[in-house]
Protein backbone atom coordinates (compact mmCIF):
# COMPACT_ATOMS: atom_id res chain seq x y z
CA UNK A 1 0.00 0.00 0.00
CA UNK A 2 1.66 2.98 -0.92
CA UNK A 3 1.27 6.09 1.46
CA UNK A 4 -0.50 7.97 -1.24
CA UNK A 5 -3.76 5.32 -1.02
CA UNK A 6 -3.55 5.13 2.38
CA UNK A 7 -4.11 8.85 2.89
CA UNK A 8 -6.74 8.72 0.77
CA UNK A 9 -8.57 6.11 2.66
CA UNK A 10 -7.73 8.31 5.68
CA UNK A 11 -9.72 10.76 4.24
CA UNK A 12 -12.66 8.75 3.01
CA UNK A 13 -12.64 7.64 6.50
CA UNK A 14 -12.84 10.93 7.90
CA UNK A 15 -15.33 12.83 5.36
CA UNK A 16 -17.50 9.68 5.88
CA UNK A 17 -17.49 9.72 9.95
CA UNK A 18 -18.03 13.65 9.66
CA UNK A 19 -20.97 13.14 7.21
CA UNK A 20 -22.80 10.27 9.08
CA UNK A 21 -21.84 12.72 12.04
CA UNK A 22 -23.63 15.79 10.58
CA UNK A 23 -26.28 13.48 9.93
CA UNK A 24 -26.68 12.62 13.01
CA UNK A 25 -26.03 15.81 14.47
CA UNK A 26 -28.77 17.38 11.46
CA UNK A 27 -31.72 14.99 13.16
CA UNK A 28 -31.02 15.82 17.36
CA UNK A 29 -33.89 17.35 19.19
CA UNK A 30 -32.37 20.37 19.86
CA UNK A 31 -30.49 21.22 16.26
CA UNK A 32 -34.15 20.94 14.65
CA UNK A 33 -35.15 23.29 17.15
CA UNK A 34 -32.94 25.45 16.80
CA UNK A 35 -33.83 25.79 13.06
CA UNK A 36 -37.46 25.70 13.60
CA UNK A 37 -36.57 28.78 15.87
CA UNK A 38 -35.00 30.44 13.50
CA UNK A 39 -37.10 29.80 10.50
CA UNK A 40 -40.52 30.68 12.60
CA UNK A 41 -38.10 34.14 13.75
CA UNK A 42 -37.04 34.78 10.17
CA UNK A 43 -40.35 34.57 8.30
CA UNK A 44 -42.80 36.45 10.71
CA UNK A 45 -39.71 39.44 10.67
CA UNK A 46 -39.25 39.13 7.08
CA UNK A 47 -43.52 38.75 6.42
CA UNK A 48 -43.49 42.06 9.38
CA UNK A 49 -41.34 44.32 7.12
CA UNK A 50 -43.41 43.70 4.21
CA UNK A 51 -47.00 44.15 5.70
CA UNK A 52 -45.47 47.55 7.95
CA UNK A 53 -45.11 48.51 3.92
CA UNK A 54 -47.91 47.38 2.87
CA UNK A 55 -50.07 48.73 5.49
CA UNK A 56 -48.44 52.41 5.09
CA UNK A 57 -49.13 51.75 1.52
CA UNK A 58 -52.85 50.61 1.93
CA UNK A 59 -53.71 53.07 4.09
CA UNK A 60 -52.48 55.74 2.17
CA UNK A 61 -54.79 54.39 -1.05
CA UNK A 62 -57.40 54.28 1.24
CA UNK A 63 -56.76 58.32 2.19
CA UNK A 64 -56.46 58.80 -1.12
CA UNK A 65 -52.31 59.10 -1.49
CA UNK A 66 -49.19 57.18 -2.23
CA UNK A 67 -47.92 56.09 0.42
CA UNK A 68 -44.23 55.84 1.25
CA UNK A 69 -42.68 55.67 -2.37
CA UNK A 70 -39.14 57.55 -1.80
CA UNK A 71 -37.00 54.85 -0.28
CA UNK A 72 -36.59 52.41 -3.53
CA UNK A 73 -38.75 51.90 -6.19
CA UNK A 74 -42.38 51.66 -4.90
CA UNK A 75 -41.02 52.45 -1.90
CA UNK A 76 -39.75 48.88 -1.02
CA UNK A 77 -36.76 49.81 0.94
CA UNK A 78 -39.01 51.65 3.37
CA UNK A 79 -38.77 48.95 6.38
CA UNK A 80 -34.95 48.93 6.00
CA UNK A 81 -35.13 52.35 6.14
CA UNK A 82 -37.52 52.47 9.27
CA UNK A 83 -35.14 49.35 10.83
CA UNK A 84 -32.14 51.77 10.86
CA UNK A 85 -33.58 54.46 11.84
CA UNK A 86 -34.90 52.63 15.06
CA UNK A 87 -31.56 51.30 15.78
CA UNK A 88 -29.82 54.49 15.40
CA UNK A 89 -32.20 55.91 17.26
CA UNK A 90 -31.00 57.66 20.91
CA UNK A 91 -32.06 54.88 23.16
CA UNK A 92 -34.00 57.18 26.34
CA UNK A 93 -34.42 55.13 30.01
CA UNK A 94 -36.21 58.01 31.96
CA UNK A 95 -33.82 58.65 35.37
CA UNK A 96 -36.23 57.69 38.06
CA UNK A 97 -37.59 54.44 36.21
CA UNK A 98 -37.17 51.32 36.86
CA UNK A 99 -34.55 50.41 35.11
CA UNK A 100 -34.35 46.56 35.21
CA UNK A 101 -38.19 45.98 34.52
CA UNK A 102 -37.92 48.85 31.87
CA UNK A 103 -35.36 46.75 29.87
CA UNK A 104 -37.46 43.66 30.16
CA UNK A 105 -40.73 44.45 29.24
CA UNK A 106 -40.19 44.69 25.31
CA UNK A 107 -38.48 41.22 25.70
CA UNK A 108 -41.04 39.96 27.60
CA UNK A 109 -43.56 41.29 25.26
CA UNK A 110 -41.90 39.60 22.36
CA UNK A 111 -40.65 36.26 23.82
CA UNK A 112 -44.18 34.77 24.35
CA UNK A 113 -45.55 35.72 21.14
CA UNK A 114 -42.77 33.77 19.20
CA UNK A 115 -43.70 30.41 21.61
CA UNK A 116 -46.86 31.27 20.39
CA UNK A 117 -46.40 31.13 16.74
CA UNK A 118 -44.64 28.30 17.57
CA UNK A 119 -47.67 25.94 18.06
CA UNK A 120 -49.19 27.00 14.97
CA UNK A 121 -49.27 24.35 12.54
CA UNK A 122 -48.24 25.81 8.77
CA UNK A 123 -48.58 22.85 7.30
CA UNK A 124 -49.17 19.01 7.06
CA UNK A 125 -45.81 18.68 8.36
CA UNK A 126 -44.88 22.00 9.33
CA UNK A 127 -45.62 22.48 12.96
CA UNK A 128 -42.58 23.36 15.29
CA UNK A 129 -44.68 21.84 18.25
CA UNK A 130 -47.18 19.55 18.34
CA UNK A 131 -48.79 20.28 21.62
CA UNK A 132 -51.93 18.12 23.00
CA UNK A 133 -53.37 21.25 24.45
CA UNK A 134 -52.00 23.76 21.97
CA UNK A 135 -55.11 26.24 22.23
CA UNK A 136 -54.46 26.17 25.72
CA UNK A 137 -51.16 26.85 25.66
CA UNK A 138 -51.65 29.91 23.12
CA UNK A 139 -53.60 31.65 25.28
CA UNK A 140 -51.55 31.01 28.51
CA UNK A 141 -48.63 31.72 26.49
CA UNK A 142 -50.66 34.68 25.52
CA UNK A 143 -51.68 36.50 28.64
CA UNK A 144 -47.92 37.12 29.68
CA UNK A 145 -48.77 40.16 27.52
CA UNK A 146 -51.06 41.77 29.82
CA UNK A 147 -47.83 41.60 32.19
CA UNK A 148 -45.64 42.98 29.86
CA UNK A 149 -47.62 45.96 29.01
CA UNK A 150 -48.25 46.71 33.27
CA UNK A 151 -44.54 46.21 33.54
CA UNK A 152 -43.76 48.94 30.81
CA UNK A 153 -46.45 51.11 32.19
CA UNK A 154 -45.70 50.49 35.75
CA UNK A 155 -41.57 51.04 35.37
CA UNK A 156 -41.73 53.87 33.16
CA UNK A 157 -42.63 55.94 35.82
CA UNK A 158 -44.76 58.37 34.05
CA UNK A 159 -48.56 58.82 34.14
CA UNK A 160 -49.54 58.40 30.66
CA UNK A 161 -47.72 55.27 30.54
CA UNK A 162 -49.18 53.88 33.87
CA UNK A 163 -52.87 55.06 32.49
CA UNK A 164 -52.20 53.29 28.98
CA UNK A 165 -51.02 50.39 30.81
CA UNK A 166 -54.14 50.23 33.00
CA UNK A 167 -56.48 50.65 29.41
CA UNK A 168 -54.60 47.79 27.83
CA UNK A 169 -55.11 45.52 30.72
CA UNK A 170 -58.69 46.44 31.21
CA UNK A 171 -59.20 45.66 27.62
CA UNK A 172 -56.97 42.84 27.06
CA UNK A 173 -58.54 40.97 29.79
CA UNK A 174 -62.15 41.79 28.82
CA UNK A 175 -61.46 40.75 25.19
CA UNK A 176 -59.79 37.65 26.46
CA UNK A 177 -62.82 36.44 27.44
CA UNK A 178 -64.95 36.33 24.25
CA UNK A 179 -61.68 35.73 22.46
CA UNK A 180 -61.50 32.06 24.19
CA UNK A 181 -65.41 31.40 24.30
CA UNK A 182 -65.51 31.56 20.51
CA UNK A 183 -62.57 29.10 20.35
CA UNK A 184 -64.08 26.90 22.99
CA UNK A 185 -67.11 26.09 20.27
CA UNK A 186 -64.36 25.01 17.73
CA UNK A 187 -62.79 22.93 20.41
CA UNK A 188 -65.70 21.10 21.86
CA UNK A 189 -67.38 20.87 18.21
CA UNK A 190 -63.75 19.25 17.13
CA UNK A 191 -63.50 17.08 20.61
CA UNK A 192 -59.50 17.98 20.70
CA UNK A 193 -57.45 20.83 22.14
CA UNK A 194 -54.85 20.00 19.34
CA UNK A 195 -54.16 22.57 16.97
CA UNK A 196 -53.03 19.76 14.92
CA UNK A 197 -56.07 17.98 14.87
CA UNK A 198 -58.21 20.73 14.49
CA UNK A 199 -56.83 21.71 11.11
CA UNK A 200 -57.55 17.83 10.25
CA UNK A 201 -60.61 17.98 11.19
CA UNK A 202 -61.16 20.48 8.46
CA UNK A 203 -60.87 18.48 5.34
CA UNK A 204 -63.18 18.69 2.57
CA UNK A 205 -66.95 17.66 3.41
CA UNK A 206 -69.38 16.13 1.09
CA UNK A 207 -69.88 17.55 -2.70
CA UNK A 208 -65.72 18.81 -2.94
CA UNK A 209 -66.74 21.63 -0.38
CA UNK A 210 -64.45 22.70 1.73
CA UNK A 211 -65.01 21.45 5.30
CA UNK A 212 -63.83 24.81 6.90
CA UNK A 213 -65.54 25.44 9.90
CA UNK A 214 -66.50 29.14 9.37
CA UNK A 215 -69.07 27.61 7.07
CA UNK A 216 -71.31 26.64 9.65
CA UNK A 217 -73.40 29.06 11.78
CA UNK A 218 -71.39 28.52 14.75
CA UNK A 219 -68.04 28.98 12.41
CA UNK A 220 -69.35 31.92 11.17
CA UNK A 221 -70.79 33.69 14.60
CA UNK A 222 -67.77 32.34 16.08
CA UNK A 223 -65.19 33.80 13.50
CA UNK A 224 -66.53 37.04 13.65
CA UNK A 225 -66.39 37.08 17.52
CA UNK A 226 -63.13 35.87 17.24
CA UNK A 227 -62.28 38.68 14.86
CA UNK A 228 -63.66 40.82 16.97
CA UNK A 229 -61.86 40.05 19.70
CA UNK A 230 -58.43 39.36 18.12
CA UNK A 231 -58.34 42.73 16.92
CA UNK A 232 -58.74 44.28 20.47
CA UNK A 233 -56.30 41.66 21.76
CA UNK A 234 -53.50 43.06 19.61
CA UNK A 235 -54.22 46.54 20.12
CA UNK A 236 -55.59 46.93 16.54
CA UNK A 237 -57.54 49.98 15.89
CA UNK A 238 -60.66 50.26 16.29
CA UNK A 239 -59.45 49.29 19.80
CA UNK A 240 -55.91 50.61 19.86
CA UNK A 241 -56.78 52.73 23.04
CA UNK A 242 -53.89 51.36 24.77
CA UNK A 243 -51.52 53.04 22.24
CA UNK A 244 -54.34 56.05 21.64
CA UNK A 245 -51.26 58.18 20.46
CA UNK A 246 -53.88 61.14 20.43
CA UNK A 247 -55.18 61.10 23.80
CA UNK A 248 -52.46 59.49 25.97
CA UNK A 249 -49.41 60.24 23.98
CA UNK A 250 -48.67 56.60 23.50
CA UNK A 251 -50.16 54.68 26.16
CA UNK A 252 -47.37 52.00 27.65
CA UNK A 253 -44.98 53.24 24.99
CA UNK A 254 -44.85 56.42 26.02
CA UNK A 255 -41.27 56.21 27.30
CA UNK A 256 -39.69 53.88 24.88
CA UNK A 257 -37.59 54.84 21.77
CA UNK A 258 -34.98 53.39 20.15
CA UNK A 259 -34.77 49.80 19.29
CA UNK A 260 -37.19 49.19 22.24
CA UNK A 261 -40.28 50.54 21.01
CA UNK A 262 -39.02 48.89 17.84
CA UNK A 263 -39.25 45.48 19.74
CA UNK A 264 -42.93 46.68 21.23
CA UNK A 265 -44.15 47.26 17.31
CA UNK A 266 -42.79 44.01 16.42
CA UNK A 267 -44.86 42.23 19.21
CA UNK A 268 -47.75 43.81 18.36
CA UNK A 269 -47.44 42.86 14.87
CA UNK A 270 -46.49 39.36 15.59
CA UNK A 271 -49.21 39.18 17.82
CA UNK A 272 -51.38 40.46 15.52
CA UNK A 273 -49.60 37.41 13.03
CA UNK A 274 -50.48 35.03 15.87
CA UNK A 275 -53.57 35.12 16.70
CA UNK A 276 -54.76 35.50 13.02
CA UNK A 277 -52.66 32.14 12.45
CA UNK A 278 -54.71 30.62 15.51
CA UNK A 279 -58.19 32.46 13.76
CA UNK A 280 -57.10 30.43 10.15
CA UNK A 281 -56.40 27.38 12.51
CA UNK A 282 -59.25 27.33 14.32
CA UNK A 283 -62.46 28.54 11.46
CA UNK A 284 -60.37 28.45 8.32
CA UNK A 285 -59.12 25.56 7.49
CA UNK A 286 -55.75 25.96 8.41
CA UNK A 287 -53.34 25.05 5.47
CA UNK A 288 -56.34 23.21 3.66
CA UNK A 289 -57.13 24.39 0.14
CA UNK A 290 -60.44 25.99 -0.38
CA UNK A 291 -60.97 22.71 -3.12
CA UNK A 292 -59.75 19.22 -3.26
CA UNK A 293 -58.61 19.85 -6.88
CA UNK A 294 -56.28 22.40 -5.63
CA UNK A 295 -54.46 19.85 -2.78
CA UNK A 296 -51.56 19.17 -4.94
CA UNK A 297 -50.44 23.56 -3.99
CA UNK A 298 -48.49 23.17 -0.82
CA UNK A 299 -50.38 23.80 2.64
CA UNK A 300 -47.84 26.58 3.43
CA UNK A 301 -49.13 29.10 0.17
CA UNK A 302 -53.17 28.26 1.38
CA UNK A 303 -51.70 29.22 5.11
CA UNK A 304 -49.36 32.43 3.63
CA UNK A 305 -52.36 33.14 1.44
CA UNK A 306 -54.77 33.13 4.57
CA UNK A 307 -52.88 35.22 6.88
CA UNK A 308 -52.29 37.94 4.34
CA UNK A 309 -56.06 37.83 3.45
CA UNK A 310 -56.99 38.08 7.42
CA UNK A 311 -53.87 40.95 7.61
CA UNK A 312 -55.36 42.90 4.74
CA UNK A 313 -58.86 42.48 6.02
CA UNK A 314 -57.14 44.42 9.53
CA UNK A 315 -56.12 47.01 7.54
CA UNK A 316 -58.97 47.70 6.05
CA UNK A 317 -60.58 47.74 9.36
CA UNK A 318 -57.80 50.25 10.69
CA UNK A 319 -58.54 52.43 7.58
CA UNK A 320 -62.05 52.80 7.73
CA UNK A 321 -63.24 52.81 11.60
CA UNK A 322 -62.26 55.47 14.14
CA UNK A 323 -61.52 55.03 17.54
CA UNK A 324 -63.34 53.33 20.52
CA UNK A 325 -63.91 55.18 23.70
CA UNK A 326 -63.00 53.24 26.53
CA UNK A 327 -66.51 52.97 28.11
CA UNK A 328 -67.82 51.79 24.94
CA UNK A 329 -65.07 49.51 24.26
CA UNK A 330 -66.03 48.00 27.62
CA UNK A 331 -69.53 47.63 27.13
CA UNK A 332 -69.16 46.39 23.60
CA UNK A 333 -67.20 43.34 25.03
CA UNK A 334 -68.97 42.78 28.45
CA UNK A 335 -72.80 43.64 26.68
CA UNK A 336 -72.34 42.32 23.32
CA UNK A 337 -69.63 39.93 22.60
CA UNK A 338 -69.81 37.88 25.89
CA UNK A 339 -73.44 37.15 25.65
CA UNK A 340 -73.16 36.05 21.79
CA UNK A 341 -70.43 34.50 22.48
CA UNK A 342 -72.44 32.09 25.24
CA UNK A 343 -74.98 31.69 23.19
CA UNK A 344 -72.48 30.60 19.78
CA UNK A 345 -72.18 27.99 22.63
CA UNK A 346 -76.16 27.12 22.42
CA UNK A 347 -76.33 27.21 18.87
CA UNK A 348 -73.45 24.85 18.06
CA UNK A 349 -74.99 22.45 20.79
CA UNK A 350 -78.30 22.36 18.92
CA UNK A 351 -76.10 22.19 15.83
CA UNK A 352 -74.53 18.87 17.59
CA UNK A 353 -77.84 17.47 18.39
CA UNK A 354 -79.80 17.36 15.27
CA UNK A 355 -76.35 16.25 13.31
CA UNK A 356 -79.08 12.63 13.38
CA UNK A 357 -81.62 14.19 11.38
CA UNK A 358 -81.64 12.47 8.10
CA UNK A 359 -84.97 13.93 6.15
CA UNK A 360 -83.77 15.73 2.49
CA UNK A 361 -83.10 18.86 3.04
CA UNK A 362 -82.01 18.44 6.81
CA UNK A 363 -78.95 19.97 6.55
CA UNK A 364 -80.38 23.13 4.76
CA UNK A 365 -82.64 23.56 7.33
CA UNK A 366 -80.27 23.02 10.43
CA UNK A 367 -78.24 25.84 9.01
CA UNK A 368 -81.01 28.44 9.15
CA UNK A 369 -82.46 27.11 12.91
CA UNK A 370 -78.81 27.75 13.79
CA UNK A 371 -78.35 30.95 12.11
CA UNK A 372 -81.45 32.57 12.95
CA UNK A 373 -80.52 32.49 16.49
CA UNK A 374 -77.38 33.59 16.17
CA UNK A 375 -78.50 36.61 13.84
CA UNK A 376 -81.42 36.66 15.54
CA UNK A 377 -79.42 37.52 19.21
CA UNK A 378 -76.97 39.79 17.25
CA UNK A 379 -79.79 41.79 16.07
CA UNK A 380 -81.23 42.26 19.29
CA UNK A 381 -78.40 42.80 21.28
CA UNK A 382 -76.89 45.77 18.98
CA UNK A 383 -80.30 47.52 19.13
CA UNK A 384 -80.27 47.25 23.02
CA UNK A 385 -77.00 48.55 22.72
CA UNK A 386 -77.39 51.08 20.48
CA UNK A 387 -80.35 51.82 21.99
CA UNK A 388 -80.18 55.89 23.05
CA UNK A 389 -80.57 56.20 27.24
CA UNK A 390 -81.59 59.09 28.29
CA UNK A 391 -79.64 60.33 30.76
CA UNK A 392 -79.92 63.07 33.10
CA UNK A 393 -78.02 65.94 34.66
CA UNK A 394 -75.24 64.09 36.63
CA UNK A 395 -75.70 65.17 40.41
CA UNK A 396 -72.08 65.68 42.47
CA UNK A 397 -72.98 65.37 46.08
CA UNK A 398 -69.74 66.45 47.68
CA UNK A 399 -67.35 68.22 44.88
CA UNK A 400 -70.48 71.16 43.92
CA UNK B 1 -79.73 45.94 11.72
CA UNK B 2 -76.74 47.03 13.32
CA UNK B 3 -73.35 46.62 12.17
CA UNK B 4 -74.23 47.50 8.50
CA UNK B 5 -72.81 50.86 9.21
CA UNK B 6 -69.26 49.30 9.41
CA UNK B 7 -69.99 47.44 5.91
CA UNK B 8 -70.82 50.68 4.52
CA UNK B 9 -67.83 52.32 5.67
CA UNK B 10 -65.53 49.67 4.42
CA UNK B 11 -67.26 49.70 1.20
CA UNK B 12 -66.38 53.51 1.12
CA UNK B 13 -62.66 53.03 1.97
CA UNK B 14 -62.63 50.06 -0.64
CA UNK B 15 -64.08 52.68 -3.53
CA UNK B 16 -61.21 55.33 -2.17
CA UNK B 17 -58.61 52.51 -2.72
CA UNK B 18 -58.96 51.43 -5.35
CA UNK B 19 -60.76 54.55 -7.13
CA UNK B 20 -56.95 56.13 -6.01
CA UNK B 21 -55.36 54.04 -8.91
CA UNK B 22 -57.30 54.70 -11.88
CA UNK B 23 -59.46 57.85 -10.93
CA UNK B 24 -56.71 60.94 -11.44
CA UNK B 25 -59.66 63.14 -9.72
CA UNK B 26 -59.22 61.31 -6.30
CA UNK B 27 -55.33 60.72 -6.63
CA UNK B 28 -54.40 64.59 -5.98
CA UNK B 29 -50.88 64.05 -4.74
CA UNK B 30 -48.42 66.43 -6.13
CA UNK B 31 -45.34 64.71 -6.20
CA UNK B 32 -43.22 67.92 -5.28
CA UNK B 33 -39.62 68.00 -6.34
CA UNK B 34 -40.56 66.14 -9.42
CA UNK B 35 -43.83 67.84 -10.50
CA UNK B 36 -44.80 71.45 -9.16
CA UNK B 37 -48.03 72.95 -9.20
CA UNK B 38 -48.91 75.43 -11.53
CA UNK B 39 -48.66 79.31 -9.97
CA UNK B 40 -51.55 81.92 -10.21
CA UNK B 41 -50.07 84.36 -12.29
CA UNK B 42 -50.45 86.72 -9.52
CA UNK B 43 -48.51 84.86 -7.02
CA UNK B 44 -45.23 86.43 -5.83
CA UNK B 45 -42.42 85.54 -3.39
CA UNK B 46 -39.31 88.11 -3.68
CA UNK B 47 -38.67 91.23 -5.76
CA UNK B 48 -36.44 91.34 -8.67
CA UNK B 49 -34.96 93.49 -11.27
CA UNK B 50 -35.93 94.05 -14.75
CA UNK B 51 -33.70 94.44 -17.69
CA UNK B 52 -33.66 95.19 -21.07
CA UNK B 53 -31.14 93.65 -23.21
CA UNK B 54 -27.81 93.74 -21.31
CA UNK B 55 -27.76 92.67 -17.99
CA UNK B 56 -26.17 95.26 -16.82
CA UNK B 57 -26.27 98.30 -18.71
CA UNK B 58 -29.75 97.47 -19.29
CA UNK B 59 -31.42 98.10 -15.92
CA UNK B 60 -34.58 100.24 -15.67
CA UNK B 61 -33.31 100.96 -12.32
CA UNK B 62 -32.02 104.38 -11.79
CA UNK B 63 -31.34 104.31 -8.15
CA UNK B 64 -33.97 106.92 -7.49
CA UNK B 65 -33.94 105.15 -3.61
CA UNK B 66 -37.70 105.46 -3.81
CA UNK B 67 -38.28 101.69 -2.85
CA UNK B 68 -35.28 101.99 -0.31
CA UNK B 69 -37.35 104.87 1.53
CA UNK B 70 -40.32 103.34 1.18
CA UNK B 71 -39.63 100.11 1.96
CA UNK B 72 -41.26 99.12 5.39
CA UNK B 73 -38.72 96.28 6.75
CA UNK B 74 -35.78 98.22 4.99
CA UNK B 75 -34.34 95.17 3.36
CA UNK B 76 -33.16 96.66 0.82
CA UNK B 77 -29.89 98.91 0.70
CA UNK B 78 -28.37 101.13 -2.47
CA UNK B 79 -25.94 102.64 -3.85
CA UNK B 80 -25.80 104.66 -6.98
CA UNK B 81 -23.11 104.57 -9.68
CA UNK B 82 -20.90 107.69 -9.33
CA UNK B 83 -18.53 109.05 -12.67
CA UNK B 84 -14.99 109.99 -11.90
CA UNK B 85 -15.59 113.12 -11.06
CA UNK B 86 -17.97 111.84 -8.06
CA UNK B 87 -21.45 112.84 -9.84
CA UNK B 88 -24.02 110.36 -9.01
CA UNK B 89 -25.72 108.65 -11.97
CA UNK B 90 -28.80 107.03 -12.68
CA UNK B 91 -27.72 103.20 -12.34
CA UNK B 92 -27.42 101.15 -9.45
CA UNK B 93 -23.68 100.29 -8.25
CA UNK B 94 -25.08 98.09 -5.15
CA UNK B 95 -28.69 97.03 -5.27
CA UNK B 96 -29.12 94.72 -2.21
CA UNK B 97 -32.30 92.74 -0.76
CA UNK B 98 -32.26 90.83 2.11
CA UNK B 99 -34.62 88.30 1.36
CA UNK B 100 -34.42 86.95 5.09
CA UNK B 101 -36.11 90.42 6.50
CA UNK B 102 -38.35 91.03 2.74
CA UNK B 103 -41.87 90.01 3.62
CA UNK B 104 -43.19 90.40 0.36
CA UNK B 105 -45.81 93.37 0.78
CA UNK B 106 -45.39 94.82 -2.90
CA UNK B 107 -44.93 98.24 -1.97
CA UNK B 108 -41.22 98.74 -3.80
CA UNK B 109 -43.20 97.58 -6.87
CA UNK B 110 -45.88 100.05 -6.35
CA UNK B 111 -43.57 103.16 -5.74
CA UNK B 112 -41.49 102.26 -8.72
CA UNK B 113 -41.84 105.06 -10.97
CA UNK B 114 -39.37 103.09 -14.00
CA UNK B 115 -41.01 99.94 -13.78
CA UNK B 116 -37.75 98.42 -13.10
CA UNK B 117 -38.54 96.17 -10.12
CA UNK B 118 -41.22 93.42 -9.67
CA UNK B 119 -41.67 90.47 -8.00
CA UNK B 120 -40.57 86.72 -8.96
CA UNK B 121 -42.44 83.90 -8.46
CA UNK B 122 -39.06 81.89 -7.23
CA UNK B 123 -40.13 80.08 -3.87
CA UNK B 124 -37.24 78.05 -3.81
CA UNK B 125 -34.63 80.30 -2.33
CA UNK B 126 -33.26 78.35 0.70
CA UNK B 127 -29.63 78.14 1.66
CA UNK B 128 -27.29 76.83 4.00
CA UNK B 129 -26.00 80.11 4.17
CA UNK B 130 -27.98 82.28 6.23
CA UNK B 131 -26.30 85.41 6.30
CA UNK B 132 -24.52 85.35 2.55
CA UNK B 133 -27.20 83.22 0.79
CA UNK B 134 -30.41 85.13 1.67
CA UNK B 135 -28.57 88.05 0.46
CA UNK B 136 -29.67 89.03 -2.92
CA UNK B 137 -27.30 91.02 -4.84
CA UNK B 138 -27.57 92.89 -8.25
CA UNK B 139 -26.54 90.69 -10.39
CA UNK B 140 -28.39 87.58 -8.48
CA UNK B 141 -31.48 90.38 -8.80
CA UNK B 142 -31.63 90.99 -12.51
CA UNK B 143 -33.39 89.11 -14.55
CA UNK B 144 -34.55 90.03 -18.26
CA UNK B 145 -37.90 91.23 -19.20
CA UNK B 146 -38.11 88.12 -21.14
CA UNK B 147 -38.55 86.11 -17.80
CA UNK B 148 -40.93 88.92 -16.87
CA UNK B 149 -42.94 87.74 -20.02
CA UNK B 150 -42.73 84.30 -18.97
CA UNK B 151 -43.98 84.51 -15.42
CA UNK B 152 -46.80 87.23 -15.63
CA UNK B 153 -47.71 87.66 -19.80
CA UNK B 154 -50.50 89.76 -18.99
CA UNK B 155 -48.94 92.31 -16.49
CA UNK B 156 -45.43 92.61 -18.57
CA UNK B 157 -47.28 93.22 -21.87
CA UNK B 158 -49.47 96.06 -20.02
CA UNK B 159 -46.09 97.48 -18.95
CA UNK B 160 -44.39 97.14 -22.23
CA UNK B 161 -47.12 99.58 -23.69
CA UNK B 162 -47.29 102.01 -21.39
CA UNK B 163 -43.43 102.28 -21.83
CA UNK B 164 -43.58 102.56 -25.01
CA UNK B 165 -45.93 105.24 -24.85
CA UNK B 166 -43.83 106.99 -22.36
CA UNK B 167 -40.89 106.50 -24.67
CA UNK B 168 -42.96 108.01 -27.44
CA UNK B 169 -44.34 111.16 -25.82
CA UNK B 170 -41.03 111.59 -24.82
CA UNK B 171 -39.62 111.31 -28.19
CA UNK B 172 -42.41 113.44 -29.29
CA UNK B 173 -41.16 115.63 -26.96
CA UNK B 174 -37.71 115.90 -27.41
CA UNK B 175 -38.72 116.77 -31.32
CA UNK B 176 -41.06 120.00 -30.35
CA UNK B 177 -38.16 121.13 -27.81
CA UNK B 178 -35.76 120.53 -30.74
CA UNK B 179 -37.71 122.27 -33.88
CA UNK B 180 -40.70 124.00 -32.32
CA UNK B 181 -41.86 125.64 -35.97
CA UNK B 182 -43.08 122.37 -37.38
CA UNK B 183 -44.69 121.69 -33.90
CA UNK B 184 -46.27 125.00 -34.40
CA UNK B 185 -46.87 124.43 -37.52
CA UNK B 186 -48.87 121.21 -36.73
CA UNK B 187 -51.00 122.67 -33.99
CA UNK B 188 -51.80 125.26 -36.05
CA UNK B 189 -53.16 122.82 -39.05
CA UNK B 190 -54.77 120.91 -36.18
CA UNK B 191 -57.10 124.02 -34.77
CA UNK B 192 -59.38 124.54 -37.83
Amino acid sequence: MTPWSTLLALAGDATGSWLAQLKNLATHPWVVNLVAMAVILGANAAFFAVITLLERKGLGRIQNRPGPNRAGPFGILQPAADGIKMITKEDIVPERADQLVHFLAPLVMLAPITLALAVLPYGPQLVAVNLDAGVLFFFAIGTAGELAAFMAGWSSRNKYSLLGAMRAIAQMISFELPLVLSTLVVIMMTGSMSLVEIVAGQGSAAWGLPGWNIFTPWGLAGFLIFLTAAAAESNRSPFDLPEGESEIIGGFMTEYSGFKYAVFFMAEYFGMFAVSGLGITLFLGGWHAPFPFLEWVPGIFWYVAKLVALVFGFIWIRGTLPRLRADQLMNFSWKFLMPLALLNFATAILWHATAGWQFPGAWLCRWLVCFGIVAGAFTGLGRAMLRRRQVGPRIYRYAS
Amino acid sequence: MPGFGIIKGLKETARNFFGSYHDPGRFVTIQYPEEKREHHENYRSFPFLVYDGDPVKGLRCVSCKICEKECPPQCIYIVPEQDGSGKLLKFPRIFDIDVSVCMGCQICVEVCPFDSIKMDQEFEVSTADRFGGLILNRSKLAKSNEYYHQIRPAEATAVDAQLAAERERQQAKAAAAKSPAPAAAATREKKP
